[in-house]
């Protein structure tokens, strides 16, 4: 099997081209200009990961939410476990950016963290 | 009337306004205003909470408010007064300043040396011409940002978004992730206007179909929009009959454009480029009125905030020389042109005393091809496209070496490159 995945890294936005085996394993990966493509790739293949960043509701700050995003990237597959987790957040001002909203967020050992002073 | 003196005055207090201030403040100006109609300061970063902000200026890849932070704990360290909820009326060109707070009522500012800082519009729909009724549910997207962001609506559960601008990519997935559904992205040009980064974070991640060389060319609904009619375009952007297709939706985000916001700059004098929507500037961001600078989006649009603060600070810094008598020397006058594949260039004049760093943007994508400044400097580039904006630094040895007075910035085929040498 042939997947394609178009590389983030830069914005020369490679076309990869990932040959795959039966259990889904790499046999072979071109289309990639440099290491970081394929670094970038392989990981988008087996583990994707993305940051999430959204808002949770706050009480006694200048506006009736704060922004929050995750401090290290989460498995892609739990975005939406990450949206339903934060809809339920109260936080109280003030806030300082980087403080701690959740500690080991959903048990991926990253915090959840203030994106602003509120 | 309120009566105030300052050394500079900063209109808008974004992303340009608080790194020309600090800039300006560094250079030696004593005493530095920074004057914001919003009641904070940050601009349109407070509602872009997603990441991917910084990568050049702290290698990082900080959230819109992280950005501004940074910024805004610098000039609350300053002594940098800061103005919120303070609405300038009017800028006249011996730099005085007529504004309005809802405590204070009207204020006077003398300033030695301004700084236009205002930012951008989002374009409407009245711009775009869209048939139809007129509903309920039509928002651009930086107004449905703000909504879901700042205030905590998602003002619809299904909705289609015309144009794939970044803006329009991001309210995409900000929409998915807040349980509404995108139908479609529907974007007039053969490919995504936005970055690529985008494109995949943001739709196909969630299986949100793209619409190339398509538009809207019916809004349905009375009260409220019911659906859109897409078609697709032929290369003039005319509908091609026969290819209608309805959606219905709650909601259309237009993400078609944003126009510099120039009303203050041209009041008092300031000459547009026709083509940037922006001030005409040379090397120091000055303005054709002496003392009147400008930076960031309202001098040209920006895809990045990096190159916004690295602009506004050059703005900052010559407003600060300007100031304390620190002006340079009075040199060969250099007119810069845009030539073959060039949209623009700022500065658009330069002379040849100082480093200058050039931004511009191509009019068409292109591969393998060589930038060229008027033969002083080269760069290749595997790509370039209308939507990433390039930047080349130049050096004042470089430009002394320029026979006649004027500097041709342009994109050859490395082809050509070759065959000149």
């Amino acid at each position: 099997m042939v997947k394609h995945i178009t590389c983030t890294v830069c914005p020369l936005s490679c076309d990869v081209v990932l040959e795959l085996g039966e259990n889904d394993e790499i046999l072979n990966l071109t289309g990639n200009k440099c290491a970081r493509g394929k670094n970038y790739a392989t990981k988008e293949h087996t583990a994707p990961e993305r940051t999430l960043t959204t808002i949770v509701k706050a009480r006694g700050g200048i506006h009736p939410l704060l922004p929050v995003r995750t401090n290290q990237p989460i498995p892609k597959g739990m975005l939406k476990e990450g949206m339903l987790a934060t809809s339920k957040i109260v936080v109280d001002a003030p806030v300082t950016m980087g403080d701690v909203i959740v500690e080991n967020f959903l048990n991926l050992g990253v915090d959840l963290v203030a994106s602003r002073d509120l | 009337m309120r009566q105030l003196q300052f050394d500079v005055a900063v209109i808008g207090g974004g992303p340009a306004g608080l790194a020309a201030a600090l800039a300006a403040r560094r250079e030696g100006a004593a005493k530095v205003v920074i004057i914001e109609r919003n009641n904070e300061l940050g601009g349109i970063l407070q509602q872009c909470i997603h990441h991917g902000f910084g990568l050049h200026r702290f290698k990082a890849e900080l959230t819109g408010p992280e950005y501004a932070q940074r910024f805004i704990n610098e000039v609350k360290e300053s002594d940098i007064e800061v103005m919120l909820e303070t609405m300038v009326l009017e800028v006249t060109d011996d730099k005085k300043i007529y504004a309005v707070n809802s405590k204070v009522g009207m204020v006077e500012i003398a300033a030695q040396a301004v700084v236009l800082a205002m930012g951008c519009r989002e374009r409407t729909r009245g711009a775009l011409r869209i048939p139809g009724s007129r509903p309920a549910g039509v928002y651009s997207a930086g107004t449905a940002q703000r909504f879901v962001n700042i205030d905590g609506y998602v003002p619809g559960k299904k909705a289609v978004i015309l144009g794939s601008g970044d803006i329009g990519l991001i309210m995409a997935r900000r929409f998915t992730l807040e349980g509404a559904k995108v139908e479609a992205v529907v974007e007039v040009l053969p490919y995504a206007a936005g970055l690529t980064r985008n494109v995949v974070q943001c739709l196909e991640d969630f299986d949100i179909p793209l619409y190339l060389q398509s538009t809207v060319v019916q809004v349905h609904g009375d009260k409220r929009i019911e659906g859109v009619t897409i078609a697709q375009v032929d290369e003039k952007w005319n509908p091609v009959p026969g290819t209608e297709k309805y959606i219905e939706c709650d909601t259309l985000l237009l993400s078609v454009g944003l126009v510099p916001e120039n009303e203050l700059s041209t009041q008092a004098g300031v000459a547009i480029d026709p083509i940037t929507n922006g001030p005409i500037v040379n090397e120091s961001m000055m303005t054709n009125i002496p003392g009147i600078f400008a930076c960031g989006n309202v001098l040209h649009v920006h895809d990045l905030v990096d190159n916004v603060s690295k602009e506004a600070e050059r703005a900052g810094e010559f407003a600060g020389r300007y100031v304390t008598g620190q002006g340079g020397q009075v040199s060969k006058r250099i007119k810069v042109v845009a030539g073959e594949n060039i949209r623009y260039v700022v500065p658009h004049e330069v002379s040849t005393t100082e480093p200058v760093e050039f931004f511009m943007r191509v009019q068409r994508p292109d591969e393998n091809v060589t930038l060229d400044v008027g033969g002083l400097r080269s760069q290749r580039k595997q790509t370039v496209r209308p939507s990433e904006m390039l930047n080349i630094t130049i050096t004042p040895e470089q430009l002394q070496s320029l026979e006649g007075d004027t500097l041709t910035i342009q994109i050859v085929s490395q082809k050509e490159a070759a065959a000149r040498g």
